[in-house]
């Protein structure tokens, strides 16, 4: 159960959108910019960051509904995306996101962790300042959102076909409708 | 050095919010909410969640810089936002802020640590709900601002003074409007 009384039905961070629009706004807006802007990382790279940090965090809910998003973006490559999650050093994914997910996983421990190594191998592999500024930002971000979500104990199912339908949706239209129809379960 | 080519001389957060106002413009938005908007918070409180989640971070510019708004909501008293830092349970607040701040601090260990209990506690001292999701956020929030800044290696001034001005300023004028006229000249 829920820490706090939020509206019933909804799953993980949408109940506590619907509990607090206010809040709601600038973090569905964080999540558009940062996730489905078109950018220079692609948006599947961009899931998969997100979907790395949620899984060391232990956020089931963040990793399961940004995972289901980044198998989306893949084509419905699950296997991929556990595979990130697993051990991406092994994964079929590019040198430069390899190195972007070693950043991703420092910030997730704390911001000092990163080092000057990490950021120049990334700069080796291709990444630019933007995309790096955007992996530490997408990192960080999500330490933020795996707290709240299990911080208030929030409600997350287990079936993931639920996930995937949501997935479709969200990879399509993005994350700026997710307030407005946080109320339609 | 940070890590990457931020605009020169903007400390903290604002280097890199100059470099990519896109996203500056929600951060700020969700700091200005949550820690000057409407609530039955004083904003003293909620800058005193802020900075203590900070500090547990070893984040050096967000722990002062907050510390610094925090102190002028509270007269000047910066020794009471140190006894916060060091001790809260010891510190001269109140028990049900006490109650939040040991929630804050969980959530800066991981969500899942936060607990019924703590809630409970918290609840006992008359916190309602509104404040222990907006202090869960608070904690979570800071969780991400304190790796932004130090993920990115930013630099900090040492200067407490520069800080106290900056404290009052953000008290007065909130986040949004401060980072704007900061950054506005390095576009």
């Amino acid at each position: 159960m829920a820490h706090i009384p939020i509206p019933e039905g909804l799953p993980g961070i949408r109940g506590l959108f619907a509990f607090r629009p206010e809040t709601a706004k600038p973090l569905c807006d964080l999540a558009e910019v940062l996730l489905h802007t078109p950018g220079i990382l692609s948006m599947a790279d961009r899931e998969l960051i997100a979907t790395y940090v949620s899984a060391q965090n232990d956020c089931f809910y963040c990793q399961t509904s940004h995972g289901a998003i980044a198998a989306w973006h893949l084509g419905g490559n699950e296997q991929l995306v556990g595979e990130v999650k697993r051990d991406f050093a092994n994964a079929a994914i590019s040198e430069k996101l390899k190195a972007l997910l070693v950043i991703a996983g420092k910030v997730r421990q704390g911001g000092k962790s990163v080092s000057a190594e990490d950021v120049e191998r990334a700069q080796r592999e291709g990444a630019s300042d933007l995309e790096i500024h955007d992996t530490v930002l997408i990192a960080a971000a999500f330490c933020m959102y795996n707290r709240y979500v299990d911080g208030l104990a929030t409600w997350t199912p287990e079936n993931s076909e639920g996930y995937r339908q949501r997935a479709a949706y969200v990879a399509e239209n993005g994350y700026l409708g997710i307030p407005a129809i946080a109320g339609k379960a | 050095m940070p890590h990457i080519s931020l605009p020169e001389g903007l400390p903290g957060i604002l280097g890199p919010m100059a470099f990519r106002p896109e996203t500056a413009k929600p951060l700020n938005e969700l700091a200005d909410i949550l820690l000057r908007g409407p609530s039955t918070l004083s904003p003293s409180e909620r800058e005193l969640i802020a900075t203590y989640v900070s500090a547990r971070n070893d984040c050096f510019f967000c722990q002062t810089v907050h510390g610094a708004v925090a102190a002028h909501h509270l007269g000047g008293n910066e020794q009471l936002v140190l006894d916060v830092k060091r001790a809260p349970a010891e510190a001269d607040v109140s028990d049900k802020l006490k109650a939040l701040l040991a929630i804050a601090g969980k959530v800066q260990r991981g969500g899942k640590f936060v607990d019924s209990e703590d809630i409970a506690r918290a609840r006992d001292l008359g916190a309602t709900d509104l404040e222990i999701h907006d202090t869960v956020l608070i904690a979570a929030a800071f969780s991400m601002y304190n790796r932004y800044v130090d993920g990115l290696a930013t630099w900090a001034p040492e200067d407490p003074e520069r800080y106290r001005e900056q404290g009052a300023r953000l008290a007065q004028q909130g986040y949004a409007t401060v980072t704007e006229g900061a950054t506005a000249a390095t576009r």
